[in-house]
C-alpha cells in the first residue's frame, strides 16, 4: 500500500509537469514454470520485462541491479488474463433510450476508482473488454482497458491502439426493453433483423451521399454537404471494417441471421458473445470465420439459455471456432482461470487449449494479439504468477503485472485498496451479492435502474 | 415383481433410455480408495451395497457370489455431496415467473412447503447429480417467513421419493441496514424500516408462542379447553417454537448476525441453523460462542464491502471454521449447484483445511439436518448414496464415473452430455443447405 501511495505521488508529480505517459516498468521473474500458451511450457525459466515489454524469455537471464526481481521458483507464470466481456470500471452500462445507440461509448464513462478493477487484477486479469449493455440491438461502443490500478486519469486506463469495438444484441433483451418495454421495434427476432438491416442500409446510403458530395465538391465549391449524423458515422465505420462487432446472442437461429445480414453488407469480423447455442451451429460459425466468446457453464437463467451445454467450449474448439471464455461479471472475472479449467472437465481440452480460452484467443478476437495474450519477446509485460498450475482449483494468484509494473502482490495486499473514499459514504453499507446480479438478472416487465444495470 | 422390474430396468439400460438401475442384490465396489469421511481413508478397499444400503466397507470384505462388481482400480469412492442451499426443483428458468415456484404471496407463509413444489423432472437435477452432488436443501424465498425448506435426494419420480428426511422453517432475518449502494433512504427511514421489521418478527413470534400455549392447554385437557383458532402460519410455527423443528435463519450482514444471535437467545430457541453468513467472518467468535451451526456460501462471491480485501468471501468459511463454528457449504445456486465442489475447492485454496471442506459438503450438513444416520459418510448401515471419481472431486478436471443414490445407479446423462453427444460432430454438417 505504501508502495502504491509512493507510486501515486510520483505519478502525480510527473503528471503535473507533462502530459501523462502510461507508466511502464522493469521486472525480472526468475525460475518459474512459464506457460507461454503459444510456445509451450518452459521449466525453470526467467522472463525479463524492460520498459513494459517482454525483452527476454530464457534460462539464467541477467538484468541490471536496479531491475526488481520476483523469485518464482515453484510458481507458474501465465500471460495476463484477458476478459473479453466485462462491465467493470464504468459508471454506466446501457444507453437504453433507443434500439440503436451506436454513437455512444462506454469509453466516455470510465471510472478508474472502481474497486472491481483491483479485484479483477487480484484474479490475474490484466485486460478487460469493457462493454456497453445488451438493451439495444445496436448498442454503444466498448473500450478495451488495461488494469492499471492507481492511475486516476481515465485516458490511461485505455489500451491505446486497441481496435474500436461495438456492442450488438439479439433476442430477449432488446425485445424486452424496447418492443415489450416501450413499444418500439423490435418486439421479436423478426424485428431484430429488420432493425439491423434498416440501420446498415441507412449507413450505406449515408456513405453514398458523402461520396457523391466529395466527388461534387471537387468541381463545385458551392456543393452542399449531407447533414452530419453521428450515429451513421459510427455505422459507416462498421461497414468499413474499422469497428469490430461484438454481439450479445444466445440462440442458434439469431446467430445464423446475423451472419446472413453481415454477409449481405460485406462485414467479416464478428465475435458472438455468450453464444450459448453456438455449439449447435459450430460448422456455420467456423465457415464464416466468426468468433465465439462464451461462459464456461452459465445456463437456465432465461429461456434462451435453457438448451445449453457446458461442453460448448469443447464443441466449438473441436469444430474450428476461435473461442474465448469471458466473465460478464465482477464475480466470475476473478476466477477466469477456473472457468477455463472447466473446459477440461467438459470436453477434455488440453492445458494450452484451456489457457488459450482466456489469453491468446480473446486477444485475437479483440485484435490485440500482436501485443498481449501470450508470453513472447516483444509483447507487453502483462503476467500473472500463480502458486500452482492456474487450471487447478487450488491455484492462488500471487502477482499480477501490467506493462512491467506489479499492480497486485498477494504478500503486500492490504485489506482496503480503494483509491478514494467518499467522506459521506457509510462504512457499514453491506452489498449482498446475488450470484446472478452481475449478468443474468431479469425482473419481469420492470425497467428500473437495477434492471438497466444488470441488463448486459 | 421385483424381478420383473429389474428386468425392465435392465432392458431400459440396454436401450440407453434410462438406466436408473436398482441394485436389488449386492453390488461391490472393489479395489477402491474409500474416503469414508468419518472413519478415515481406506486404500484398496471394498464397498459392498445391498439394495439401498451400504452393508460393509473395508479391506477384508467378503463379496457374495453373484454380486455385481465394479472394479474401482485407480478410483476413489466418496459419499454423495450435500448442497446446503439451492432452489433445486423449484426454479426451472430463472427469468420466467411461470417456472418459478419458490415464492408465495405474503411475507408470513411458514406453512408453505417447498417439497410440494419440487419438480422431480427439473432439467437441472441430472445436471447436478452427475457432478457428485446427490442431495440438496431446496429453499423457498421471499418475505420474512417464506415457507419450509426441504432436503431432497436428486433421484426419484415423486417429491416423497426424493425427500431426504429434513424440513426446516425458513426465515429471512430482518436486514437492519441499507441494502446497498442504491439504497438512498435517510438514516431515519432506515431506522424506521428496521424497527418495523423487528416488530413484525416479534409480534409474529409472540403470537406463535401464544398459539402454541393455547394448543398445549387444549391438548392437556381437550374436554375443557378450547381449540386454538385455525391460523395456518401459527400451526406451522408451533414445532419450531417447541424446538421440535429447525428454524433456518438466513442472515448475512455482521450486525444482523449479531441481532439474530440475540433474538434466538431471547426467544430461547435451541433448534436453529443460520444460512448465508456473507459477513460471518466478521463476527465468527460470537457465532461460535452461540453454538449455532452455519450453512455458508456461496464461497464464489465478491466481498460485501468495497473496503474489504478481494478474497474475503473466499476466506469466509475458513475464518468461521477457525473460530470454531460448525459449517456446511452451500452453493446458493440452482442450475449450477453442480459447482458446489468448486465452492469447497476455493475455500480450501483460501485457508479451509481440506478435510474440513470435505466434511462441510458431507457429514457436517448431514449432522446439522439430523440425517447423519443415513447420509454424509460411507458407513455400513447408511444409504448407498455415493459417487466414484478418478480424483479429488474439488479439482476441476476430475471426472465422476458413477453415482449411486439410495442404491440406484444413476444415469450419467444430462442435458449437457446429451447435447455434447449430438453436436460434437453434427450430422448433417454443412450439407443440404438450400434455403431461400
Amino acid at each position: 500500500m505504501k508502495r502504491l501511495i509512493a507510486f501515486l505521488c510520483l505519478y502525480a508529480l510527473m503528471a503535473g509537469s507533462m502530459r501523462a505517459q502510461t507508466p511502464t516498468g522493469d521486472v525480472l521473474v526468475r525460475n518459474a514454470t512459464v506457460l507461454t500458451v503459444t510456445q509451450g511450457t518452459l521449466e525453470s525459466t526467467d522472463i525479463l520485462v524492460r520498459d513494459g515489454i517482454i525483452a527476454a524469455v530464457g534460462e539464467n537471464l541477467s538484468a541490471p541491479s536496479d531491475v526488481p526481481v520476483i523469485e518464482a521458483s515453484g510458481h507458474y507464470v501465465m500471460p495476463g488474463i484477458i476478459d473479453a466481456h466485462s462491465h467493470i470500471g464504468i459508471s454506466n452500462v446501457n444507453e437504453s433510450s433507443a434500439p440503436v445507440t451506436a454513437q455512444v461509448s462506454v469509453g466516455d464513462v470510465l471510472n478508474p476508482y472502481s474497486i472491481s478493477i483491483y479485484r479483477a487484477l487480484a484474479g490475474g486479469v490484466t485486460t478487460s473488454h469493457v462493454m456497453h449493455g445488451s438493451a439495444n440491438v445496436i448498442g454503444g461502443q466498448n473500450e478495451t482497458i488495461k488494469h492499471r490500478w492507481g492511475i486516476i486519469d481515465p485516458e490511461e486506463l485505455r489500451m491505446a491502439g486497441a481496435p474500436r469495438t461495438i456492442k450488438f444484441a439479439l433476442g430477449e433483451n432488446p425485445t424486452r426493453v424496447h418492443g415489450r418495454g416501450t413499444g418500439k421495434r423490435p418486439a421479436s427476432r423478426m424485428g431484430v433483423e429488420y432493425v439491423l438491416r434498416e440501420t446498415l442500409t441507412k449507413a450505406q446510403r449515408y456513405q453514398e451521399e458523402w461520396n457523391r458530395y466529395e466527388q461534387e465538391v471537387r468541381t463545385n465549391p458551392r456543393a452542399v454537404s449531407p447533414a452530419y449524423n453521428g450515429q451513421l458515422e459510427v455505422m459507416s465505420d462498421i461497414l468499413n471494417g474499422d469497428i469490430l462487432i461484438n454481439c450479445h446472442s444466445y440462440r442458434a437461429d439469431e446467430i445464423l441471421m446475423l451472419m446472413d445480414v453481415l454477409k449481405d453488407f460485406g462485414i467479416q469480423h464478428i465475435t458472438f458473445q455468450h453464444v450459448n447455442e453456438g455449439f449447435k451451429i459450430a460448422p456455420e460459425l467456423a465457415e464464416f470465420g466468426a468468433y465465439a466468446s462464451i461462459f464456461a457453464d452459465w445456463w437456465a437463467y432465461k429461456f434462451e439459455v435453457y438448451y445449453s451445454t457446458a461442453y460448448n467450449a469443447a464443441i466449438l474448439t473441436r469444430n474450428g471456432v476461435l473461442t474465448s471464455i469471458n466473465s460478464d461479471s465482477g464475480e466470475l472475472n476473478r476466477h477466469l482461470y477456473h472457468e477455463a479449467a472447466k473446459s477440461q472437465k467438459y470436453g477434455g481440452l488440453s492445458d494450452d487449449e484451456a489457457l488459450a480460452l482466456i489469453t491468446i484467443n480473446p486477444a485475437r478476437q479483440l485484435g490485440i494479439d500482436e501485443r498481449v495474450g501470450s508470453i513472447e519477446v516483444g509483447k507487453d509485460g502483462d503476467l500473472a504468477i500463480f502458486d500452482r498450475h492456474p487450471l487447478s482449483v487450488y491455484a492462488v494468484n500471487r502477482h499480477t503485472i501490467v506493462d512491467g509494473i506489479p499492480y497486485f502482490n498477494a504478500d503486500r495486499d492490504a485489506d482496503d485498496m480503494r483509491l478514494a473514499v467518499d467522506p459521506e459514504s457509510r462504512i457499514d453499507t453491506v452489498i449482498l451479492h446475488d450470484h446472478h446480479d452481475d449478468h443474468l438478472c431479469l425482473h419481469e416487465g420492470e425497467l428500473d435502474l437495477y434492471d438497466f444495470l444488470t441488463n448486459h | 415383481m421385483r424381478g420383473l422390474l429389474s428386468l425392465i430396468f435392465a432392458a431400459s439400460a440396454l436401450l440407453s433410455v434410462l438406466n436408473h438401475e436398482f441394485q436389488e442384490n449386492f453390488t461391490a465396489l472393489t479395489n477402491a480408495r474409500v474416503v469414508t469421511i468419518t472413519q478415515g481413508v481406506i486404500e484398496n478397499g471394498t464397498v459392498l451395497m445391498e439394495g439401498d444400503r451400504i452393508v460393509a466397507i473395508g479391506t477384508d470384505v467378503e463379496v457374495p457370489a453373484g454380486a455385481r462388481i465394479i472394479d474401482c482400480t485407480g478410483m476413489t469412492v466418496y459419499p454423495g455431496m450435500i448442497d446446503s442451499g439451492t432452489q433445486m426443483g423449484l426454479v426451472e428458468v430463472g427469468s420466467l415467473s411461470e417456472t418459478r415456484d419458490n415464492t408465495e404471496l405474503g411475507t408470513l407463509s411458514p406453512q408453505m412447503k417447498a417439497l410440494t413444489a419440487v419438480n422431480p423432472n427439473g432439467v437441472a437435477i441430472p445436471v447436478t447429480r452427475v457432478n457428485g452432488v446427490t442431495t440438496v436443501l431446496t429453499e423457498p424465498s421471499g418475505g420474512m417467513l417464506p415457507g419450509q425448506a426441504a432436503l431432497i435426494n436428486l433421484h426419484g419420480y415423486t417429491p416423497s421419493q426424493m425427500f431426504a428426511g429434513f424440513e426446516g422453517i425458513s426465515m429471512q432475518f430482518p436486514a437492519t441496514g441499507r441494502r446497498g449502494r442504491f439504497d438512498q433512504r435517510t438514516d431515519e427511514q432506515v431506522q424506521e424500516a428496521t424497527e418495523k421489521a423487528l416488530k413484525l418478527l416479534n409480534d409474529t413470534w409472540n403470537s406463535a408462542e401464544l398459539h402454541s400455549r393455547i394448543d398445549s392447554t387444549y391438548q392437556a385437557r381437550p374436554e375443557s379447553g378450547r381449540k386454538p383458532a385455525y391460523v395456518p402460519s401459527m400451526e406451522a410455527l408451533r414445532p419450531v417454537v417447541r424446538g421440535q423443528q429447525a428454524l433456518v435463519i438466513s442472515v448475512n450482514a455482521a450486525r444482523d448476525i449479531l441481532a439474530a444471535i440475540e433474538w434466538v437467545k431471547e426467544r430461547g430457541l435451541r433448534n436453529v441453523i443460520f444460512t448465508g453468513l456473507s459477513e460471518g467472518w466478521r463476527v465468527a467468535d460470537q457465532i461460535a460462542e452461540a453454538g449455532i451451526p452455519c450453512l455458508v456460501g456461496p464461497v464464489l462471491s465478491v466481498p460485501t464491502r468495497p473496503s474489504d480485501r478481494f478474497d474475503k468471501a473466499y476466506r469466509n468459511a475458513a475464518l468461521m471454521h477457525a473460530a470454531g463454528v460448525k459449517i456446511a457449504i452451500r452453493s446458493g445456486e440452482t442450475a449450477n449447484a453442480r459447482n458446489l465442489p468448486y465452492n469447497a475447492g476455493f475455500a480450501v485454496a483460501y485457508g479451509l483445511p481440506y478435510e474440513e471442506a470435505l466434511r462441510a459438503v458431507t457429514i457436517n450438513p448431514a449432522e446439522i439436518f439430523g440425517v447423519d444416520d443415513r447420509l454424509g459418510s460411507l458407513e455400513a448401515g447408511k444409504e448407498a448414496t455415493l459417487f466414484i471419481a478418478d480424483g479429488d472431486p474439488f479439482e476441476t478436471s476430475t471426472t465422476i464415473h458413477h453415482v449411486f443414490i439410495g442404491g440406484y445407479q444413476i444415469s450419467m446423462e444430462s442435458r449437457h452430455t446429451q447435447l455434447y453427444e449430438e453436436f460434437l460432430n453434427r450430422s448433417p454438417g454443412l450439407e443440404n443447405r438450400d434455403g431461400p
